[in-house]
């Protein structure tokens, strides 16, 4: 079965057209860069505010909870029935709006709650200390908060990340874009090669992603180069 | 199709011209929440809602039977450690319309397929939270323990994982919440619970299906998280001692 999948997967015919791997495959990374984008743009300014602050903790921290029992079938299924509809969108092709906007909801609660937990377990003395020596909170923030939560806040983008890959996958069963389109296809068809090669691509596009973001999380982080120094 | 049978049962003996007025204005609107829906199809609602249930208690259960164990032996050898928990990540980070897929060619169309899935999800947190719980029992009350002769078994059953269960069930709530969510992506091969109304509804956009659908699965997790809130505070009744006093 594997070899059937693979043979499905390296038949050039296969990659090239509009409703070929190729097409999908470009339309699930466009959708998940620009949700990511989306979602990080919104998500970190109002949790590392509240970080800074220490304000709304309770609806940072919950948020996560939340995501976590809402089905994203369900609100992308609501999302293309209802208000926004299944209309073509640009490059994300049918149901793209409603997928986006999904993917958004589904990447801010990790992005959220990271960053404002990151925020708030830098050393309190640290902060003291900081505070004492004369820092205004702008300063606080950028020279000591930020650098220090840092780490904890790139893994929150990394499970967005991964979350947003996910969710794009299951856009294809409201008949939206994305890669899962191929198992759909595959299911509809009675055709498990094709449903086997589909399910091995999103796998491994999730795993080299999910590589990538370690990857960039090291390179990132401003305390690592400080913690290799020799003293 | 399916739109249509329900209006059958409410022609009435109001007569010809009450026959139209009979069918209910929500189903003709096709509005999200209609309670004709909730009566009409309670059948359907109660089957989705209990295969949806039973698929992610098996599923919590199994993905917990081999948790243990895991944790057990990763806790026991130091280098198996980063070996499980890079394995769990790995399995963590498939989207799980992926996951279900992969198993078909062995499992078929059966609640098999998305119970190993399930299964191997809340594994993934499992397995850390187990592993977490052990660490979090302080060394002097292993010792302690050791001291007044308590051989292994009896220092893990009777010391350790008692201990460690706060952590434990925090896990257990984490991997059953999102299981409930998840188990819906198993309708791609019909065993989706509250999954397969809302599959179903794809293809005829009915609403109120979509909206009672979505209701329940969300109570469904949130009724499950609070059972496993009160199952924890009965087992753990000396965690509320410092709180009564």
């Amino acid at each position: 079965m594997f070899l059937d999948a693979l043979s499905y997967l390296t038949d050039t015919s296969r990659w090239s057209g509009s409703n070929g791997i190729g097409a999908f495959f470009v339309q699930q990374m466009l959708l998940t860069v620009t949700s990511l984008l989306v979602a990080v743009l919104i998500g970190l300014p109002v949790a590392l505010y509240l970080g800074h602050r220490g304000r709304g903790g309770f609806l940072a921290v919950n948020v996560s909870n939340v995501g976590r029992a809402v089905p994203v079938f369900a609100v992308l299924l609501v999302l293309s029935i209802g208000p926004v509809g299944a209309k073509e969108f640009g490059p994300y092709g049918r149901a793209g709006l409603a997928t986006l906007i999904a993917l958004v909801l589904f990447a801010l609660p990790p992005i959220i709650t990271n960053a404002y937990v990151g925020v708030r377990e830098v050393d309190r003395d640290i902060v003291e200390a900081s505070r004492g020596m004369g820092m205004n909170g702008r300063e606080i923030f950028s020279e000591i908060e930020w650098p220090l939560a840092l780490p904890v806040i790139m893994t929150g983008v990394r499970l967005a990340l991964v979350q947003v890959w996910a969710t794009a996958t299951i856009a294809a069963l409201v008949a939206g874009p994305g890669l899962g389109r191929i198992i759909t296809r595959g299911f509809a068809n009675h055709r498990t090669s094709e449903v086997v090669a589909g399910a091995i691509l999103v796998a491994v596009g999730a795993l080299v992603l999910e590589g990538i973001a370690v990857l960039a999380e090291r390179a990132l982080d401003p305390m690592r180069r400080a913690r290799r120094q020799p003293s | 199709m399916t739109l249509l049978a329900p209006t059958l049962a409410h022609l009435t003996s109001e007569g010809p011209s009450a026959a139209v007025a009979a069918v209910p204005q929500c189903y003709i609107d096709n509005d999200w929440i209609c309670g004709y829906y909730w009566k009409d199809y309670r059948t359907d609602l109660v089957d989705a809602t209990t295969q949806h249930l039973w698929i992610t208690v098996v599923s919590v259960l199994v993905g917990l039977i081999a948790a243990m164990p895991l944790a057990l032996l990763a806790r026991r050898f130091a280098r198996l450690e980063s070996v499980v928990v890079g394995a769990t990540t790995i399995i963590y980070t498939i989207p799980s319309l992926a996951l279900f897929s992969l198993f078909l060619p062995w499992t078929g169309l059966t609640s098999t397929t998305v119970i190993i899935g399930l299964a191997l999800y809340s594994l993934t947190i499992l397995v850390r939270n187990v592993l977490a719980g052990l660490r979090s029992v302080p060394d002097e009350v292993r010792e302690s323990a050791q001291g007044l002769g308590y051989g292994p078994a009896r220092l893990l059953f009777k010391v350790e994982l008692p201990l460690a269960l706060p952590v434990i069930m925090a896990g257990l709530r984490v991997a059953t919440v999102s299981t409930v969510a998840l188990a819906t992506i198993g309708s791609i091969v019909s065993y989706g619970g509250l999954g397969n109304l809302l599959l179903r509804a794809v293809g005829n956009q009915f609403k109120a299906q979509i909206f009672a659908a979505s209701v329940l699965c969300v109570a469904l997790a949130v009724l499950l998280d609070l059972l496993l809130v009160i199952i924890q505070r009965l087992l753990t009744p000396w965690t509320r001692v410092g709180q009564e006093a």
